[in-house]
Formats: structure tokens, C-alpha cells, sequence
């Protein structure tokens, strides 16, 4: 059993970038739709919330809310891409298209095959963060050049959203059952996570559930840097974020073994 | 042994219908084709392939493969013949390491599958049942794509993108989407993407399921040229037509177990040894007790009789004056077998 989750495991550092080259290919074939696809959703959040609660709201935290939202939708649109890629172009590959069934029949193990589409996700993550804090730092609602240092905590949450979600795409028999992941488990952390409003206007206790949720501190490494005010456990936040990363990818390996290599 | 000396040895084996099969245009046929079936495995070629000894697989209390034993010599088309549910995809996920057996040893190309099964994947090309193709792809990209599978850089894989175009009849559809493909020629580009790593062994999961007869024989055609390059293939098929044109050897396959395994020719002669007269256009329980003593063995097969007869005129005779029946007289052939052996609807 364990022999053969090894042989499972990725074969060595480089083999999932075929597999990540393959999605790139086949992005590249239609990346302007999805770019702006990725784009769309959280530019309007920004500028709808943003402008229109921002006028109510006044300043939150000493910034004004448009700039206090940004640092959320830069994260939540980190998640939503990596999420959405994992959830439903990764599975397509794995059920209907039979994609990894071809790859399996090669040099590549089913964990490179893991990595490969977890790297991507992460990839659509990044490009999706990365345009919407352009667009923010360009239009003056994030500070240069701090913002800079966002763009690799963009890439770990894409990381993260991609491994979390690969295990729903492990477990789900069909398309079907995405759904309540992403009702009961990502909109209550978009809401528990200060990326609309801050935290501490919340009770006690879902403060306490709000620390252990990865995007609040996606969330608590990105809005200071994009405001240009000093970062507060840096390593603790990184730490968890990288936990979330990693052990969502052993079990999800783990889970598509038993699926695919019964 | 040359190709010429195999020649002329197949050739005293042979009798005078085979040796006619022989001189059909049948490409590449010489060393491959039904004609090697007496011999069990070419002398030449004693070097095995591809060897499961006692292999077991079960899924809850399902057994699929049941103490399957087999092997397979280089450069030979080994068939694994059997109804759908026969374990036949199970044999070649094993194969591949794909999946692992509850019991018994696989090895392929000199290696222990499942536990090396990525060393020997080195040396495999896999056509599947079902087609993966990249659609969004076209065909040189999904070759070059695959190649990276096997850490093929881009240069590697375009030296050899225009030897499978060519094998693969593409030359002209190079940069044409896969979406715009028929059925035959997807499963000639799959045919070539199984060879970019330039494999010892192709396994071909009923590789012509789906396909019009035209695209059909050109996948026969092309399966032959693959074998007279000195590949070792691995066919698994229900069409029993396919396995006897192609396969040096095969096994027949119920419910996961080796029931029957040789040349095809080997296993009719062995099996029914005569020819068979099918019977129609009347009741055939009636016509059975008319014929029986004058057959070897009958069958029933909805309004069909099958009769096994070592002297045919004789049934004729039986037969005379009755209106309506039509006959027909064939050789018998890897059916017959089948369903001698499987035993549907058979009275000895």
C-alpha cells in the first residue's frame, strides 16, 4: 500500500511542468477570453462595493474602503480562479476528456500529474491577482512599489485554493457536487476572512474560526503590503498557508489514487 | 533465423489454403499473420515480452482476472479475446501499472510491474479503448505534447513528428484540429502518439471498436507494418475476425480466466477440426434430430443450426427436398471456438 503510494508520488522536480506546459498550451489558445472571464468578477465587486458601500462606509482602518476591499478581491480572486481551474478544467481532464489517462501511460506518475495542474491553477491565480492589483496600484488604491510584495503571496493562495479544491475534484463523481463546496465552504470564508468587511466586527468566536481559515491570512499578508503599513506574524501566516498547500496535496493524491488506480 | 529461412519453414507447414492466404497481398505478412500459427512461439524470437503468471484481480467480490497466466514472445500480436467484462482492460490497466493485482507476478520487458511499472512504461506505447486526444490540439501539437510526457525536448520530438505523420497517413492534416478528424484517422494519430518514445511493446485496447470497415482494415494495415518493424503488440478485441487475421497467438478470455490459449488456426483445428454448415429457414429443433447423426456436434443458435460435420454432403442428402431451408458451408473459424468453449446453446 505504501509501496505503491510512493510510486504514485511525483517521479522527480521537473516531470510536472509537461503538465503544466500542456494546460499553458491550450490556455494559450483562448487567453484573452479568460483572462478578462478571470477578470470580470472581482473588478466589478471592487468597483461596484467599493463605490457604492465605500460612500456609506467612509474609511475602514484608516484607508478608504475601496483600497481596504482591494487587498480582498486581490485574494478572493486568487481563490476563485486556482478554485474554479481545479474544480472544473482539472476534472475535465481527469473524467470526460480522459486527459491524465493518456498521461498515465507515459514517463509521468499520477503525482506529477497532480503537481502539474496544481501548479497551473496556481498560475491562473497569479494572472488574475497580478491584473486586478495592477489596475488597483494604477488607479491609486495600493501603494507602490510595497505591491510588489503581494504578487508571490498571490501565487500561495493560488497554491492553496488549488490543492484544497483538487480534493472536492478527488471525491465529486460529477460536476454536480462542486457546488457545495463552493456555497458552503468558500462564500462563508470570503465573508469570515476580512475581505469585505474587517474581522474585528465580528463575534468572538467566528474570529477564532476566521484564524484558521487560509484566506484570512492570504488576506492578513496582502492588505498590508498594498497599504503600505508594516506586516504582523509574517512567518505564522506564510506557515499556514503553506500548510494548506501542502497537505491538501498528499491527501488529494492519496484520494486519486484510490480513484484512479484501483 | 532470417525472414527468408522463417519464410520457407512457415511454408512447409502450411497446406494449400493457408499457403494461398500466403500469397494474398496481405502486407508484411510473412512472419506475422495466421500463417506462423502452428508454431506456438517463433524459435527465433524466444525472448519474452510480457509475462503474468497467476495473476488475480477482484473488485469487492467481483473477480475480474482469475489466475491468469501468459506470456508473450517479442516481436509477436498476442491477442486477448473475450466478451465485454472478459477482464480485458483490467490485463492491460495491470500491464501498465495502472492498477495493481490482488495476487501473482506481472513482468514486462525484463521488469516487475506494478513496482517498476515506470521503467517499463519507458518501453510502452498504449492505444486506448477510448480516445484521449487533446481535441483543442492539433495533430503535430498533441505529438510534441506527449513527447514532454517522456521528457522529450521539442527538438527530439520534431525529428520524429514526420515519421508518424507519415505512418500515421497525416502529412497533410499536420496542423489540422483534432476535432477535425474522422474516427480513423484520430486512431491513426493515437497509433502515432503511442510510438513517439519509440516503444518495444504496443498495447492496443480493442483498437478498432467504433470504426467503419474502411478505417478498420487501415488500421489492420497499419497494426501489420508495425509488426513486421519487429514490434511486440498486445491486442485485446471481441472481434473475432480481427483476432484471427492478426494474432500470432491469443488467449480466450471468460470471466478473467485463460481458457483456451495458441494460434488461431491451432485452436479451430483443435476445437471443431471440421467445417460448419449453417442451417436455416426452418425449425431447428425439428432439424436437428434429422442431422445429428451425421454431425460431430450441433449447435442451436436462435433460428441458426450449427452443424459440425466431417462430411457435409452427407447432411445435404439428409437434407434434400426440403423447401424453404438455405444452407451455407464455411470453414470454421475463432467463433465457432468461442462458443464452443464458452458453451452457449450446445448440445455435444
Amino acid at each position: 500500500m505504501i509501496e505503491g503510494f510512493a510510486a504514485a508520488l511525483p517521479a522527480n522536480a521537473w516531470n510536472w511542468v509537461a503538465v503544466w506546459r500542456r494546460n499553458y498550451l491550450a490556455w494559450k489558445k483562448v487567453a484573452l477570453v479568460s483572462l478578462l472571464g478571470n477578470l470580470a468578477d472581482p473588478m466589478i465587486y471592487l468597483f461596484g462595493l467599493g463605490t457604492g458601500l465605500g460612500i456609506m462606509v467612509g474609511r475602514v482602518d484608516g484607508a478608504s474602503y475601496i483600497a481596504f476591499l482591494a487587498a480582498g478581491m486581490v485574494a478572493v480572486s486568487a481563490m476563485t480562479a486556482s478554485t474554479l481551474e481545479t474544480l472544473y478544467a482539472a476534472f475535465a481532464r481527469m473524467h470526460s476528456q480522459r486527459t491524465w489517462e493518456a498521461m498515465l501511460y507515459t514517463h509521468v506518475t499520477l503525482g506529477d500529474i497532480v503537481l502539474g495542474e496544481l501548479a497551473w491553477a496556481a498560475t491562473k491565480a497569479f494572472m488574475a491577482g497580478t491584473a486586478i492589483t495592477i489596475v488597483t496600484a494604477t488607479l491609486g488604491y495600493a501603494a507602490w512599489p510595497s505591491v510588489l510584495y503581494a504578487l508571490p503571496i498571490i501565487a500561495l493562495t493560488g497554491c492553496v485554493f488549488a490543492s484544497l479544491a483538487m480534493i472536492v475534484t478527488a471525491l465529486s463523481p460529477s460536476y454536480d457536487y462542486f457546488v457545495f463546496y463552493q456555497t458552503l465552504v468558500l462564500t462563508p470564508m470570503l465573508f469570515l476572512s476580512g475581505a469585505v468587511f474587517p474581522l474585528n466586527q465580528l463575534p468572538g468566536a467566528f474570529q477564532q474560526i476566521a484564524r484558521c481559515m487560509p484566506l484570512s491570512h492570504a488576506i492578513d499578508l496582502i492588505r498590508p503590503v498594498m497599504l503600505d503599513r508594516p506586516i504582523s506574524g509574517i512567518a505564522l501566516h506564510v506557515g499556514v498557508l503553506g500548510l494548506y498547500a501542502l497537505l491538501p496535496f498528499f491527501l488529494s493524491m492519496a484520494l486519486l489514487r484510490r480513484r484512479l488506480m484501483r | 533465423m532470417s525472414q527468408d529461412q522463417k519464410h520457407q519453414v512457415l511454408k512447409r507447414k502450411l497446406g494449400p489454403e493457408d499457403l494461398r492466404r500466403f500469397e494474398t497481398p496481405a502486407i508484411e505478412r510473412e512472419s506475422h499473420g495466421q500463417t506462423s500459427a502452428k508454431s506456438s512461439v517463433p524459435d527465433s524470437l524466444s525472448t519474452v515480452a510480457v509475462d503474468f503468471a497467476g495473476v488475480t484481480k477482484s473488485y469487492g467480490n467481483k473477480i475480474v482476472v482469475d489466475e491468469l497466466s501468459f506470456s508473450v514472445a517479442s516481436g509477436e500480436c498476442f491477442g486477448l479475446l473475450g466478451p465485454n467484462g472478459a477482464g480485458k482492460s483490467t490485463i492491460a490497466r495491470m500491464l501498465l501499472g495502472m492498477t495493481c493485482p490482488d495476487a501473482g507476478t506481472i513482468t514486462v520487458l525484463g521488469v516487475p510491474v506494478p513496482a517498476r511499472a515506470r521503467l517499463a512504461r519507458r518501453g510502452i506505447g498504449v492505444v486506448p479503448q477510448f480516445d484521449n486526444l487533446d481535441q483543442e490540439f492539433t495533430v503535430r501539437e498533441n505529438l510534441l505534447v506527449f513527447g514532454r510526457y517522456f521528457g522529450m525536448s521539442t527538438r527530439q520530438s520534431e525529428a520524429v513528428i514526420p515519421s508518424l505523420l507519415e505512418f500515421a497517413r497525416l502529412e497533410r492534416k499536420a496542423d489540422a484540429r483534432v476535432s477535425e478528424l474522422s474516427g480513423g484517422m484520430k486512431r491513426c494519430l493515437t497509433m502515432a502518439r503511442a510510438l513517439i518514445n519509440d516503444p518495444q511493446l504496443i498495447v492496443m485496447d480493442e483498437p478498432t471498436t467504433g470504426l467503419d470497415p474502411h478505417a478498420r482494415h487501415l488500421i489492420w494495415e497499419r497494426l501489420r507494418a508495425l509488426l513486421a518493424r519487429g514490434k511486440t503488440i498486445i491486442l485485446t478485441t471481441h472481434f473475432m475476425e480481427e483476432a484471427e487475421r492478426l494474432c500470432d497467438r491469443l488467449c480466450v478470455l471468460e470471466k478473467g480466466r485463460n481458457i483456451a490459449e495458441g494460434g488461431p488456426q491451432a485452436l479451430i483445428d483443435e476445437h471443431i477440426g471440421c467445417q460448419v454448415m449453417e442451417i436455416y429457414g426452418g425449425d431447428p429443433h425439428e432439424l436437428l434430430s434429422l442431422v445429428k447423426p451425421h454431425s460431430q456436434r450441433i449447435e442451436v443458435s436462435g433460428e441458426t443450426l450449427y452443424c459440425y460435420a466431417p462430411d457435409p454432403d452427407q447432411v445435404r442428402t439428409q437434407l434434400q427436398g426440403r423447401a424453404g431451408l438455405r444452407l451455407l458451408l464455411r470453414p470454421a473459424n475463432l467463433e465457432d471456438v468461442f462458443l464452443r468453449l464458452t458453451g452457449r446453446e450446445m448440445e455435444e
